[in-house]
């Protein structure tokens, strides 16, 4: 590995910074749940670039479960963006203002 | 500049774009396909940093299966286009604001704690293949994987019970 490993974190950090920039910007919810799993994927960048720099496997173990936490979570956000679109006809968060069904 | 670095410099500049276009494109449906691109440049950055079982995983499961609901769900809902103004008009410029004072701080701190970083090393041909990663991974680490599988039935369950119809 001839890339110093601040290079890695730097590029981490800037693509989790556009990550978080797109969940406070977007309006669509579809759009900002893939600007979290950007944020989850920056991430795991970080955790394999540290992971290779002190030879600790552990670190990939880590992204692994991170993966499997990330699938999870987009399986029941769609399905609770699919019901609230039957309800209310948008994905738009500006709507989604009132916990009643 | 060794090829290596070229090499990493390409791809950022590649992950950064994407990532951008997914930030700015107005249709979700470009929106997940740059995405898709950025996991599968990040996907790369794993082979470079010799993770290959990580690199894989991150093909099947994020590029694949993630982006493919995603996919689906938009195309099922006819939601791609969504152009509409935020409902306050600070909203947009407090969150760049933000944004480029977080990306601030971060840099920051990575260049200053440069020095503390460890310098890179080299690794066995072994580390981050199949045989290392499942000898840790079913040895040190049975119990998460376990509790893991039971997330998956939740989160099944739960998709399950959202998604069906009303009586």
């Amino acid at each position: 590995m001839s890339v110093p490993l601040a290079y890695y974190i730097g590029l981490s950090a800037i693509l989790f910074t556009i990550g978080a920039m797109g969940v406070l910007i977007r309006r669509n919810s579809i759009v900002i749940f893939m600007s979290v799993e950007l944020m989850l994927n920056a991430a795991n960048l970080a955790f394999v670039a540290f992971a290779r720099s002190y030879e600790a496997i552990s670190g990939q173990i880590f992204v692994f479960f991170v993966m499997t936490v990330a699938a999870v979570e987009v399986a029941v956000g769609l399905a609770l963006i699919v019901a609230i679109f039957h309800t209310k006809q948008s994905i738009d968060v500006d709507q989604m203002n009132s916990l009643r069904g | 500049m060794t090829p290596q670095l070229i090499l990493f410099f390409f791809l950022a500049t590649v992950a950064v774009l994407s990532a951008l276009g997914m930030l700015f494109s107005a249709n979700a449906i470009y929106a997940a396909l740059f995405l898709i691109l950025n996991f599968g440049t990040v996907a790369i950055f794993y082979l470079l940093l010799s993770a290959p079982f990580i690199a894989l995983a991150q093909v099947t499961v994020y590029a694949g299966a993630i982006m493919v609901l995603f996919l689906f769900v938009i195309m099922l809902l006819g939601a791609e286009r969504t152009g509409r103004a935020p409902a306050s008009w600070w909203l947009q410029p407090l969150a760049l604001s933000l944004g480029v004072i977080l990306l601030v701080e971060a840099l920051y701190i990575v260049i200053s704690q440069r020095g503390a970083l460890p310098p890179p090393g080299e690794v066995t041909a072994a580390y981050g293949g199949p045989v290392a990663i499942g000898e840790v991974l079913f040895r040190q680490y049975l119990l998460p994987f376990e509790v893991t599988s039971i997330l998956l039935l939740v989160a099944m369950i739960g998709a399950i019970v959202l998604s069906r119809r009303r009586t």
